[in-house]
């Protein structure tokens, strides 16, 4: 479990985070959604530590983490995997040594080992045929794809991902939510998806909290969601003609 | 004020560098890599710009002792002295500034903007050693064997430019570039550019590590890096000569 205690955060007195608070469960997808700008990365990238949060506090199971030093955060670190919003994939490596990185970087797999190991994330985001291409060559959503099997290729306790879908087609959209939700409970891992997509929010969405403007203003299950009654979310969930006149 | 943050920042930066790195294999690798990067990659120029500039200052030294009280031979031995004691340390360093310098900061700020080194940070793997210490290493490694070339290039270079005009003769040349030689010279020019050596890749690696914004900011970090580095290089050039030769 993840924990988030009063998370405050501003840059140059612009506040970004403003006393955010909320369990992030295990063995479920936990989603964080709000509109574009709304702090989403932010408490994302607080919550692994790059960026240091003004006040608050971050517990990941019972060990606090904003307080750690490099070391301390390292142990941590090893069973955290990230999607980056834009991939963040290493350039200078192909696909499989960007897959075999943390196995190179941690384990001491042998080389077949780990062969197998990139091959089996490879293909749980449907990616063949690419091992030895560069990220420059992929298109976006297959960048996205193999970061996704990067994230998972040491079996991470923590599943950090930034818009996971964002500038998928929507089929592959669903097969990534699926993929994400499925290794979650198959691994029984803590998974934190920040997304802006309503589809997400009621294919896999557990639990869902969502921000605005730096401020968490509801949190709940997918099944409640469009029947709760707070404006800000019902104005996010509402703004488009189609989802308003199926509200209707 | 800022300056002094910065040489803070600077040494910080290198206490994280030099900690015992992760896994030994890895940064191996890496080095390697960066010994073809950086190193063998840099062959080219320094061998293009070392022949020329042999021959320039052999041609420039026959024109300036003109005058029957010159021996000939010292034609050899000027262009020797001048190419071992600042032409292939120092004005190579410079160049190597320009092309590895800017090369390191543009690929770590690259890697910086686009979060990269945040990716390589959540794995918990130290960022600024694994990506900085093998740079650090292959050109420290390097740059001396580069140094070495480019003395024999250019000299080589000094005696064919030297027949070809017909300034000197071979025979005066090479006793010119034997006459009062000292071997210290060479010494001498290689712990310059060991020293040059990590403050191009040094100072490079910071300029690009602590980028932030887009990719117009790595274009300023790399050539903030080949600036700063060259001003470092002739000032460390005045104080080595001043400790090694005086
Ligand atoms: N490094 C930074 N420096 C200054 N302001 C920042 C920084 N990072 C984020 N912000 C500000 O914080 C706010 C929230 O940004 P954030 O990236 O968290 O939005 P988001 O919810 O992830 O949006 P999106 O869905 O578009 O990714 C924005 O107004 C942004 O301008
Ligand atoms: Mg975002």
């Amino acid at each position: 479990m993840i924990r988030v205690i009063n998370a405050t955060k501003s840059f140059n007195g612009n506040k970004v985070l403003d006393n955010v608070s909320s369990d992030f469960e295990e063995g479920k997808t936990n989603l964080v959604i709000g509109r574009s700008g709304s702090g989403k990365t932010v408490l994302l990238k607080s919550i692994v530590g790059l960026l240091e949060l003004d006040s608050g506090e971050i517990w990941y199971d019972n060990a606090r983490f904003d307080t750690l030093d490099f070391r301390g955060r390292k142990l941590i670190r090893k069973g955290i995997g990230m999607l980056f919003q834009g991939s963040a994939l290493f350039d200078s490596m192909t696909v499989e040594e960007n897959v075999m990185f943390k196995l190179n970087m941690f384990t001491g797999m042998s080389h077949s080992e780990k062969r197998k190991r990139v091959d089996f994330c490879l293909d749980r985001v449907n990616i063949r045929n690419a091992n030895k291409m560069l990220p420059s060559e992929l298109s976006g959503g297959m960048r996205k794809r193999v970061a996704i099997a990067r994230a998972i290729a040491l079996n991470p306790r923590y599943l950090f991902c930034d818009e996971p879908n964002s500038g998928l087609d929507p089929k592959t959209a669903i097969l990534i939510d699926n993929l994400i939700k499925d290794i979650t409970e198959d691994y029984k891992m803590t998974t934190i998806v920040n997304t802006h997509d309503m589809n997400s929010v009621m294919e896999i969405g557990e639990k869902v909290v969502f921000i605005a403007r730096g401020v968490k203003y509801w949190e709940g299950t997918n099944s409640e969601i469009l029947k709760s009654d707070c404006k800000p979310l019902n104005d996010f969930i509402f703004a488009s003609k189609l989802a308003r006149q199926l509200k209707n | 004020m800022k300056l002094l943050a910065s040489i803070g920042r600077y040494f910080i930066l290198l206490g994280k560098i030099f900690k015992k790195p992760e896994k030994h294999s890895v940064y191996y690798r890496q080095t390697i890599k960066e010994l073809i990067y950086l190193g063998v990659n840099s062959i080219g120029i320094v061998i293009i710009i070392s022949v020329f500039m042999g021959a320039v200052i052999t041609l420039q030294t026959a024109y300036n002792t003109e005058n029957p009280i010159y021996p000939r031979y010292l034609i050899g031995l000027g262009c020797r002295d001048s190419i071992i004691l600042e032409f292939s340390s120092t004005v190579v360093a410079l160049i190597l500034a320009g092309k590895v310098g800017s090369h390191i900061a543009s690929e770590i700020g690259t890697m910086r903007v686009t979060e990269q080194i945040d990716a390589l940070e959540i794995m918990g793997v130290n960022t600024a050693s694994y990506l900085i210490l093998p740079k650090i290493i292959a050109t420290v490694i390097f740059h001396p064997l580069l140094t070495l070339m480019s003395i024999t290039v250019g000299i080589f270079g000094g005696w064919l430019a030297g027949i070809t005009t017909g300034v000197i003769s071979s025979g005066d040349f090479i006793y010119g570039i034997q006459y009062a030689f000292i071997p210290y010279y060479i010494t001498y020019s290689l712990i310059k550019t060991v020293v040059f050596a990590f403050i191009i890749s040094s100072v490079a690696g910071y300029q690009g590590f602590f980028v932030s914004g887009g990719s117009l900011e790595v274009g300023r970090a790399s050539t903030r890096s080949v600036v700063y580095s060259c001003i470092l290089i002739l000032l460390f050039n005045l104080i080595l000569t001043q400790l090694l030769l005086s």
